[in-house]
């Protein structure tokens, strides 16, 4: 290659953070695999929980910042579509032909989830390691209609050897997992019935793994099972994608798998 | 019911398995019925952009619009009363009940009667009042609200449907009612008696055409239709909002309203009324009226609400959502229920008695994206959530969290040593669960939580701290 590297900026995102640094691991992997310089710049939080509450000043401030942080990266990728959609958003927080809109408006052209960068910018994964397993896909809601976030994940993951993506029912597939942010706690009992709507069309599927794009859906899910008894796990696309299914049974990338 | 209660009557309706059977077969069977319908259509986008745009023009002439339809109804022979909210309307349609010296009044299923709370306005003046939509029948004799905009009675079965005509239609049986059949038998029969013994009939209005001066009803039953020509008055109560320029854009939201309300191309019945029987007419009423309600409407005008005036009731929203698709629309506690009910109910009643209906919603947006009007009804939602949270109406223990939170997530270094530390503690108090751990609970706190779900353990630490520490290293290196 001769053009120069160029920079990607990770936005870890709260929940990845402190919760399951393995998909951050992985996505730098997977960017890096890419030929992307990856930097991890010192961040807080999105706003997006403060964006849901309908706290828009408090929005706006935390808004400002990420411009901030991540200012002069080429792109900045993050393992969650809804997080993205919230940068993505920044533009309407402030006022129209303001510097910070313009700032925002520059930020959220760079801002990308990571299945969609991929597919725009490396479609074809370097090293897809063997992954022996049956998985279906959760399409979590702002990737699916703010981004526009369906294709991409499952053309990456049909890229693995070894791997059968099984589809869900289409009434479940469309349909929201109940997570919502402050709604899975605010009214616990709607926000399990529709988890169990979801899970039981997973279950349906007889796939080994549920895979998806936002770790929130994935713990409300995964928490979900746990508290059922059930042994289905919940994994993010990027530690799928990584070859880095904690546990997962993964093969390296020569084909050398359990398969 | 009261939208104060939705918690608990959400939880509530989860556990009646009644109207558990009928949500599960809506949401099964309407998205793919909805779907089908609108590919049929040669280009849908571009046929929403079109309504869209001219909902919003027609808002933005509403006076202008509503002026000419008017003249046109006088013109045909009608009148045309304005309300500017519940009370005014009720009390001009009781007048003109009066009027016409009725004693017994039929109506054909409307939620802007409903809104306004026509029904019980009309018993205190000693009217008797009867609905004449099937399911609007069973629920008025069961005192009962419509739990979904087009189809009142979803929360009930036949056994339902069944104690109540048995309960309320005292004639005598052979043996107990078990047949659809036979319960529609027995509520035509005692509708028929109520059609030909009224002496006013009220419908609402899909649409109003401005250009024609028509008032359009849709209904899959007829009985609008007898609604409006057998008794010698005809009452029209709507929103302000129904109306529309001209009979091509009628047909703009025609094709696009059965289609997404129920998946056909069109309904049973569509008719367009302009005023009283005229000279030589077969049928007819003597004495056409319209009232025209506002009851907050114009006050979305000019606002980030407006929007929510382009609604032509097509219900699929409701039929699409989460969690209206759960709990059904009783759990509400108000007249519109689904997320069009979330969005516009705070506009009518106040954001305080109704700051829970903005907040049950888990913003999945499919709401939007099955509007044929495309309001955006999740940025409506977070304004109605804002100005709960500026009004200090609490939904939930979240007010003093977010704004603590609120000041951690602006101090990153703070917020970076505070998701260390929880990430410390919570894999320090997981237990294993098969290959991985788990939380079980962390006694009071967290209870919307644990209540339903465990929490998979995290790692131990947090990944900036994992990536800081590695880049120190290879620099040290
Ligand atoms: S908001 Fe849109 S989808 Fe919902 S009832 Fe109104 S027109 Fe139909």
């Amino acid at each position: 290659m001769t053009a120069p590297t160029r920079s990607v900026a990770l936005l870890v995102t709260c929940l990845v953070d402190a919760l399951r640094p393995s998909v951050a691991e992985a996505t730098v992997a997977l960017l890096g695999q890419a030929g992307f310089a990856v930097a991890v710049p010192r961040q807080g939080c999105c706003g997006q929980p403060l964006l849901n509450a309908g706290d828009a000043d408090g929005a706006a401030d935390l808004a400002r910042r990420m411009i901030a942080v991540f200012a002069g990266y080429d792109f900045v990728v993050a393992p969650s579509g809804s997080c993205i959609a919230t940068l993505r958003e920044y533009p309407r927080l402030f006022a129209p032909g303001s510097a910070d809109a313009a700032a925002a408006q520059d930020l959220a052209a760079r801002a990308f989830e990571i299945c969609d960068f991929l597919d725009r910018h490396a479609a074809v994964l370097e090293n897809a390691p063997r992954w022996d397993a049956s998985v279906a896909y959760h399409d979590a809601c702002s990737g699916l209609r703010q981004l526009g976030i369906r294709n991409q994940p499952r053309a990456l993951l049909s890229q693995l050897p070894g791997l059968e993506l099984r589809e869900l029912a289409t009434a479940e597939a469309a349909e929201c997992c109940g997570f919502g942010g402050l709604f899975c706690v605010k009214y616990p009992a709607v926000s399990a019935q529709i988890a169990d709507r979801k899970l039981d069309a997973v279950l349906a599927t007889g796939a080994d793994f549920l895979v998806g794009g936002d770790l929130g859906c994935l713990l409300h899910l995964e928490g979900r099972l746990q508290r059922r008894g059930l042994p289905l796990r919940a994994v993010h696309v990027a530690e799928a994608l990584a070859g880095q299914v904690p546990g997962g049974g993964q093969g390296p990338a020569d084909g050398s798998g359990r398969g | 019911m009261d939208s104060r209660d939705f918690p608990a009557q959400a939880a509530a309706a989860l556990e009646q398995p009644t109207l558990q059977r009928s949500l599960a077969a809506m949401r099964t069977a309407m998205p793919g019925l909805r779907a089908t319908a609108l590919a049929g259509l040669p280009d849908y986008p571009a046929l929403r952009a079109r309504a869209r745009d001219m909902r919003d023009a027609s808002i933005g002439s509403l006076g202008e619009l509503l002026r000419a339809y008017e003249a046109r109804v006088i013109a045909a022979g009608g009148t045309v009363h304005w309300a500017r909210n519940a009370e005014e309307a009720c009390r001009i349609v009781g007048e003109l009940c009066d009027a016409a010296g009725a004693r017994r009044v039929i109506k054909s299923k409307s939620m802007v009667t409903e809104e306004i709370g026509l029904n019980d306005s009309l018993q205190r003046r000693g009217l008797q009042v009867t609905e004449t939509d099937l399911g609007e029948y069973i629920i008025q004799l069961r005192g009962e609200r419509p739990s979904h905009i087009l189809a009142p009675a979803l929360h009930l079965g036949l056994a339902d449907v069944a104690a109540t005509f048995e309960q309320h239609h005292r004639r005598p049986r052979a043996e107990p009612l078990r047949e659809a059949e036979d319960m529609l038998a027995e509520a035509r029969a005692e509708l028929r008696a109520a059609f030909l013994g009224a002496d006013v009939g009220i419908t609402g209005a899909n649409f109003l055409v401005a250009e024609t001066g028509a008032a359009v009803i849709v209904t899959n039953e007829g009985n609008a239709d007898l609604s409006m020509t057998l008794p010698a008055t005809h009452i029209v109560v709507t929103g302000i909002e129904k109306v529309v320029p001209t009979l091509e854009d009628l047909g703009v939201l025609l094709r696009l309203l059965a289609r997404s309300a129920i998946g056909e191309p069109l309904s049973a019945y569509t008719t367009l009324v302009h005023g009283p029987r005229r000279p030589g007419d077969a049928a007819g009423p003597r004495a056409f009226h319209v009232v025209l309600v506002d009851n907050g409407r114009s006050s979305l005008l000019g606002t980030t609400q407006q929007p929510l005036l382009r609604c032509i009731r097509c219900s699929a929203c409701l039929n699409h959502c989460p969690v209206y698709t759960s709990v059904g629309g009783h759990a509400y506690g108000s007249v519109y229920s689904g997320p069009i009910g979330a969005a516009l109910t705070p506009a009518l009643t106040g954001i305080a008695a109704a700051a829970h209906l903005p907040n049950a919603s888990t913003l999945c947006g499919r709401c939007e994206d099955v509007c044929p009007v495309a309001i955006p009804i999740p940025d409506i939602l977070r304004h109605w959530r804002s100005q709960a949270l500026a009004a200090r109406i609490g939904t939930g223990p979240e007010r003093p969290g977010l704004r603590a939170w609120r000041y951690l997530a602006a101090h990153p270094w703070l917020y970076g040593r505070v998701l260390a530390l929880a990430a410390r503690v919570l894999r320090l108090l997981s237990v294993p669960a098969g290959a991985r751990r788990r939380l079980r609970g962390l006694g009071s706190l967290g209870r919307g939580w644990f209540a339903w779900r465990d929490l998979p353990a995290p790692d131990g630490e947090t990944f900036q701290e994992r990536w800081r520490r590695r880049r120190l290293r290879q620099r040290g290196a």
